[in-house]
């Protein structure tokens, strides 16, 4: 396996490494035809990451015929070897990933200004391989937004904040943090940003709801599209279906899968019926009419979208997130087996990997029936309690 | 200048005395060579050694050469006293580190002799602080034998160049590993972590590399945790000089410029870690 990176894309490839170490501790790294592939996955498996390099991208990409090899690194080494991104333009002149199956060492070589030569051989684990399986195409929700106009959304939240929650509708996008429950809601500062439609490339909405996802990991991408400047398009559905953020260039692909809350949906139909769409006022921006918008804003606290935030919500709990920490792929399924007293660990749905799965890309709904149970029991804890 | 109206009576006793219109010149270069707390100050005509050691295998030395005091005065020959160097630096800095551009802190050192505590006159602004710091019994540093003509092999570099490296060092490795060789890769340092292992080879024609004399290949380890503290003496450093003689034994010496342009010295040396089988 031979791979040669050179000028500018090297800090493309060093940029993707950081963005990725936003999401897990372990780098699989996967060399097929295709392109290089680099994914990450958190430890709750609630986000998964993967950018994939096409031969283009490189001016050397051979990897031998039928070679079939994976593997996984610890991320910090190979962060190791793109430490500073901002040297990293100005001094690397040429990179080269190159396999040394001998010494079971994947080696990175960085040739620098000043003939200086930069050898990592770093030790790798043989690794499944790592896929989530999500269908963005049959996403109801699709945007594409200039990743500055992102940016500057989330920049106005804290880094300490975990979630946001967007709430979309035919001509706006609503970003706001997500409170965990009625309790901190009272004593928490809620900030609320409202982008219209035509702040983004492309804005097609088929279906009005609140999606809330992490944002840590959100900001890992959103690093990696801001140094390239390329675009982000989100493909969102229902919630508690994964978000989908991808950027593509001719050379190159990402895409950020992260779990979003679940609304507990099928447990709260008989008492709150279609939600989402009977609690969700009427859309006062709707008309461009500024008398209406004024209004709108004077009473942003009672008609703003944060009411159609389902108090359901609340039910998920902080995870203790530790236990997931070994899990493997099929543990996934063992998820049912959970002791019934204790609340569930998380409060995202994980994602289904394809190791498991077949290779058919199919959305990742109805294994997470069991979940659903889990979830309705600390919905029981909570009314307990309460 | 206060300072210079201190009584003359006082300085009829004093077997050193050493005036520095800027102290940062003195603290910056202490800052290098600060690894551990005990430092033997030597004075001679030629100027202030300070020397601290760790585990009996490394030694640092600050050369401030007579020239770059104001006024620079010995009464004996040789004046040799230990002193706590962390509370030196505070003393030193004692109106703050960062002073604003223009304002700088005058400093008279005085030294009485045996016994007696090293005096601190610091002035700025003309408020006047006083510090007296006690002295104790000199060890005797040790003597690494460290001869020019045993020397192998030797290589002067850019500071900057070595300063990515040794910034970038995979500091999960025990030991840096050093080789220097007539032929490929003339000047490589190692590190073996445990995420694998990763080499900095230095071309010998780079334009980053000053001076190159390797006569024999040569490649020891050096404990990771006895070189690191010289990364504060290079971080302020624009030359290096690396040297190794026949036993291994690692000379690093850093060429540093003051604020005001002058040039002090730094120098550490190692010993080697162990015997690595040549070849």
């Amino acid at each position: 396996m031979q791979c040669v990176v050179t000028g500018g894309n090297v800090k493309v490839l060093g940029k993707a490494v950081h963005s990725l170490s936003r999401i897990g501790d372990e780098l699989y790294v996967e060399p097929q035809e295709e392109g290089l592939a680099l994914r990450s996955v958190n430890s709750s498996r609630s986000a998964y990451a993967s950018f994939l390099f096409a031969p283009l991208f490189f001016s050397r990409y051979s990897i031998p015929r039928g070679l079939n090899f994976r593997c996984k690194l610890a991320i910090k080494s190979v962060q190791t070897v793109f430490r500073s991104l901002a040297t990293l333009e100005k001094t690397v002149e040429k990179c080269h990933i190159g396999l040394d199956e001998q010494k079971d060492r994947l080696t990175f070589t960085l040739h620098c200004k000043h003939g200086l030569l930069k050898t990592h051989n770093l030790s790798y684990q043989d690794s499944e391989s790592l896929e989530a399986v999500f269908d963005k195409d049959s996403c109801a929700n699709v945007f594409r937004a200039q990743p500055r106009v992102l940016v500057d959304t989330v920049v106005h939240f804290p880094t300490s904040l975990e979630e946001v929650t967007l709430t979309l509708s035919d001509e706006r996008m609503w970003v706001r943090n997500h409170v965990e429950d009625e309790a901190e809601r009272s004593k928490a500062v809620l900030t609320e940003l409202c982008l219209a439609a035509d702040e983004f490339d492309h804005f097609d909405i088929k279906l009005h709801n609140s999606i809330t996802f992490c944002l840590k990991e959100f900001r890992g991408l959103l690093l990696f599209a801001e140094s390239t400047g390329l675009p982000v398009t989100m493909y969102l559905d229902e919630p508690g279906s994964p978000v989908v953020l991808s950027v593509t260039d001719s050379v190159l692909e990402g895409n950020f899968v992260l779990a979003t809350l679940s609304d507990d949906h099928y447990l709260r139909q008989s008492n709150r019926g279609a939600d989402a769409e009977q609690t969700r006022p009427p859309d006062d921006f709707m008309n461009d009419d500024m008398d209406a918008y004024l209004i709108a804003m004077d009473s942003s606290v009672a008609p703003g979208p944060s009411t159609a935030d389902p108090p359901s919500l609340a039910a998920f709990r902080k995870p203790p997130a530790p236990n997931y920490r070994t899990r493997t792929y099929s543990e996934e399924e063992e998820d049912g087996e959970e002791d019934p007293e204790r609340p569930p660990d998380k409060k995202f749905r994980s994602l289904f990997f394809g190791s498991v799965l077949p290779p058919s890309p199919r959305r990742s709904s109805q294994p997470f029936t069991t979940q659903e149970v889990l979830a309705s029991d600390s919905e029981e804890d909570e009314a307990e309690a309460d | 200048m206060p300072l210079s109206t201190q009584s003359q009576s006082e300085d009829v006793q004093d077997v050193l005395v050493a005036n520095l219109d800027n102290a940062r010149s003195l603290s910056n270069i202490l800052k290098a060579i600060t690894c551990k707390d005990h430092a033997i100050f030597t004075a001679t005509a030629n100027g202030l050694k300070v020397t601290v050691e760790d585990c009996k295998c490394m030694q640092a030395n600050a050369f401030i050469q007579a020239d770059i005091f104001q006024e620079f005065t010995l009464k004996d020959d040789i004046v040799v006293f230990q002193i706590n160097l962390t509370v030196l630096l505070d003393c030193l800095n004692i109106f703050g580190g960062t002073p604003a551009a223009g304002v700088s802190t005058a400093l008279r050192m005085c030294y009485r002799g045996y016994g007696y505590p090293l005096t601190l006159f610091l002035e700025e602004g003309g408020v006047v602080t006083v510090c007296k710091i006690n002295t104790s019994e000199p060890e005797e540093p040790i003597d690494f034998e460290f001869s020019s003509s045993n020397v192998t092999n030797k290589v002067i570099l850019l500071s900057e160049s070595l300063k990515e490296a040794f910034s970038e060092l995979d500091l999960t490795s025990e030991v840096l590993e050093i080789t220097m060789s007539p032929s490929q890769p003339y000047f490589r340092l190692s590190t073996f972590g445990n995420s694998g292992n990763a080499h900095y080879d230095y071309s010998k024609d780079s334009d980053m590399m000053e001076l190159f004399q390797c006569n024999r290949t040569q490649t020891n380890r050096y404990k990771m945790s006895l070189l690191k503290p010289s990364t504060k003496a290079l971080a302020i450093s624009c030359k290096v000089s690396v040297r190794t003689d026949s036993r291994g034994v690692l000379s690093l010496q850093y060429l540093v410029r003051n604020d005001d342009g002058q040039i002090c010295f730094v120098e550490y040396f190692c010993c080697p870690d162990e015997e690595v089988e040549e070849g």
